[in-house]
């Protein structure tokens, strides 16, 4: 009797504490709100949108619905029918009118170069047809029109969502017979701009790290007054505009700059050196850019090791290198571990500082992305290659995460 | 090379200034002995951890020398010394597993693995842990940490062990309990020990002799009891245990005894410690259980009038707090024994102690 009693007692007292803290929780819900709503609407739902237009197919479909469906019962081994180039007659009439048919030509230039001109001309053609054979009449316009290949391409293109911007975006495509290949060795470009990020990046974070380590330890070290200079010196960088900062490199870097100007007086070299627009101007100025990044947070994790630690090895019989490198560096770990995987991934995503110092062939993945979508207009292949960006980081941060343990870091 | 009837450490007036202005340890000369378990105590700031801390090679004397075993030490680096050290803080090393810790001073020595592994075992033994070995030190208690660190310190056999503050963070019981391991540790070892703490109770628990410093200088050096019941001077006799003081004038000296005027309320009999002349200022000290109540007439040279202030109850004793010879903050422990009087705040009573246990020290 007294069980049932408590038990009873008990459910009403956890609908008690419910109602007692709602107010709370609406509470700190409504504090939370503003942020999780703008971090929602800016950040988000943009990466959704276009992570999505790197699939997203929609030109094709929409602006030859016919030829789509008459496609659907082509086996795809022979030129197709006359129901299909009727279809294409039909369809092109109403992209004519609806000044459809320079996206078509567009989106199948991708694939087919040159093919832009050839499908505006079949658009003004197919305006005037009126009976058929329409077969004809097209492999009467162009050759292009007779070709399997053609009708191929169209058909893989007439799916609302497509791999061809991931594909590309790994110089791969698809291979007449149904398989990934390589695209010709002209055209491969990306996975050559991606290595080449990796690559920098990786350098950017070396050279911090080599740099950074060492300043962070005399500025833990060193009594207050001397290191909160030494700090602001340091941070200095951190309040100048990120142009300013790499403009300054490209004066003091080039040609005819001071190093280059030192160099010669000194007898190192008899010409300048290529100091900017190149590969050694971009890992300066992107290290310069990022040293309070990675030292920031090892200077942090610095500054909660105690010297006794240190003296602790030395008195147990430890020379000074041994009980710096066994017992004082391996406590730096997570603030090495953050501060280089704060920058690394900071500098995946570089575009105005290889813009300005580097030369062609430094420009990282960012550049292409810019690229696509502000001069080409092509979202779909900026987005592909913003997706295998943000896929390659993600696999690399669950590498580091297995080699060195996220809940290790510590970011200050 | 010293014979054994050298002394095993020494200090010859060594000094030390960190700023070029204050002396933080003044013309200390001190020698540890063979085996010794030789306590600095001190209030902080008084120098002894800056002492401790030129013993082990962290800071170098300003003047004097410090040897060791006949050879000066001034400039031999911290982990050529050989002597172990246990930290305020244990300063385990959070990275490493207790073993490995234990390991540590033994891989820095090139010692053979199976060698290590012994001498590793032994040590977690010697503190009672050989179930932690696999743990890391911030998965143990304060006390296993303590524990830990004193195996780590001797786990390479040093002949000279330093201890700071060692028990500083552990609560009173435990404390207690480690001070009486760590005695026996000393004792089944023979290992020297410099320990240092602010903790009188601690010092004169463990130690052998202990170093009583104030202001960067030694005090009084000396056993514990010697120290307790015989302090030289008015600051020992202040900070280890309870203390009453009376501020007077010599009236007389005579060999082993004196006379204190005490002004408007008459002469106290005690014995001249630290006095120059008739006529100068001295403070009298007197251990509060040394004082009796309503002694028999005449038992006693000293006996004064008081009247009971304060009555704090305490289970073995009664402190009481009386007004006598003008000062109205001295304590008189009466033991819970039988025949003891009954007494009340307010009531006029008589006190007397023997000249013996009354020290004319140093004016306070």
């Amino acid at each position: 009797m007294s069980v049932t009693t408590y038990s009873e007692d008990r459910s009403t007292l956890k609908a008690r504490l419910r109602r007692a803290e709602r107010m709370q929780r609406l509470r700190a819900l409504g504090l939370v709100l503003p942020l999780f709503l703008f971090i929602l609407v800016v950040f988000v739902t943009p990466i959704a949108i276009l992570l999505t237009r790197a699939v997203d197919n929609p030109e094709i479909a929409d602006n030859l619905p016919l030829t789509t469906t008459a496609l659907k019962d082509w086996d795809g081994k022979d030129l197709p029918g006359e129901a299909v180039y009727a279809a294409f007659a039909e369809d092109l009439k109403a992209a004519q009118k609806s000044k459809a048919t320079g996206l078509l030509g567009k989106r199948l230039n991708y694939e087919l170069p040159g093919t832009r001109s050839k499908m505006l001309q079949a658009g003004r053609t197919a305006e005037k047809m009126t009976a058929g054979p329409f077969k004809d009449a097209f492999l009467k316009l162009d050759p292009l029109w007779g070709k399997l290949e053609t009708w191929q391409v169209i058909e893989r293109a007439s799916h609302r969502t497509t791999s061809f911007y991931l594909l590309k975006a790994l110089d791969r495509q698809w291979s007449p017979t149904g398989g990934i290949e390589q695209v010709a060795p002209d055209q491969r470009l990306f996975v050559d701009v991606f290595v080449r990020t990796l690559g920098i990046s990786v350098g950017v974070t070396l050279a911090t790290l080599i740099l950074g380590f060492p300043l962070a330890y005399v500025l833990a070290t060193l009594p207050p007054r001397h290191s909160n200079l030494m700090m602001i010196l340091v941070l200095l960088p951190f309040w100048t505009s990120l142009l300013v900062r790499t403009t300054a490199w490209v004066v003091v870097l080039q040609t005819e700059g001071p190093v280059n100007d030192l160099l010669l007086w000194l007898g190192v070299t008899n010409e300048p050196l290529p100091l900017i627009f190149s590969r050694f101007g971009t890992i300066v100025a992107m290290t310069h850019i990022q040293l309070p990044f990675t030292l920031l947070p090892i200077y942090s994790v610095m500054k909660t090791i105690s010297p006794n630690y240190v003296r602790a090895a030395r008195s147990l019989g430890a020379g000074p290198f041994s009980a710096f490198w066994q017992i004082y560096f391996p406590q730096t770990m997570p603030g090495i571990a953050a501060g280089c995987l704060l920058t690394f991934i900071l500098c995946l995503g570089y575009y105005i500082t290889p813009a300005l110092v580097g030369g062609p062939t430094d420009q990282m993945i960012s550049y292409f992305v810019a690229l696509y979508t502000n001069r080409e207009l092509n979202w779909g292949q900026a987005s592909a290659l913003g997706a295998i960006l943000l896929a390659a980081t993600l696999i690399l941060y669950a590498v580091y995460n297995k080699l060195v343990g996220i809940d290790k870091m510590k970011l200050g | 090379m010293g014979t054994t009837n050298d002394p095993f450490v020494a200090f010859t007036d060594v000094q030390k200034t960190y700023d070029g202005e204050i002396l933080v340890v003044k013309n200390l000369n001190l020698s540890i002995e063979r085996g010794e378990f030789l306590t600095l105590l001190g209030p902080s700031g008084s120098g002894k951890t800056t002492t401790l801390m030129m013993l082990a090679g962290f800071e170098v004397p300003t003047h004097g020398r410090i040897t060791m075993d006949g050879v000066e030490i001034n400039n031999t680096a911290p982990h050529k010394r050989n002597i172990g050290m246990v930290f305020q803080n244990y300063a385990l090393f959070p990275h490493m597993t207790v073993e490995e810790n234990l390991a540590f001073p033994l891989m820095v020595r090139k010692v053979a693995k199976d060698e290590v592994a012994k001498k590793v075992a032994r040590a977690l033994d010697m503190v009672q842990m050989p179930q932690m070995a696999k743990r890391r030190p911030g998965q143990l208690s304060g006390g296993q940490q303590q524990r830990v660190a004193l195996a780590r310190a001797l786990v390479f056999d040093p002949k000279l062990v330093l201890m700071d503050e060692p028990l500083g963070a552990l609560d009173k019981q435990l404390r207690e309990h480690m001070q009486i391991e760590i005695k026996h540790i000393h004792e089944r070892l023979g290992v020297t020990v410099v320990y240092v703490t602010h903790d009188q109770s601690e010092a004169l628990t463990m130690s052998d002799r202990v170093a009583v410093f104030n202001d960067g200088i030694i005090q009084q050096l000396a056993k514990p009891s010697a120290l307790y019941e015989q302090p030289e001077n008015s600051f020992v006799a202040q900070f280890i245990g309870e203390n009453n003081r009376l501020n007077g004038k010599v009236a007389s000296v005579n060999g082993k005894a004196c006379g204190v005027e005490i002004q408007n309320f008459g002469m106290v009999s005690a014995i001249p410690i630290s006095v120059q002349n008739v006529g100068s200022a001295t403070t009298l000290s007197l251990r509060p259980e040394r004082v009796r109540i309503n002694p028999e007439a005449g038992h006693y040279a000293n006996q004064f009038d008081a009247e009971v202030q304060e009555l704090i109850y305490l289970g073995d004793h009664t402190r009481c707090r009386v007004s006598v010879l003008g000062n109205s903050n001295f304590i008189i422990k009466v033991a819970n024994a039988e025949g003891v009087p009954s007494l009340s705040p307010g009531q006029k009573v008589r006190v007397g102690w023997k000249p013996e246990d009354c020290r004319a020290l140093d004016a306070y």
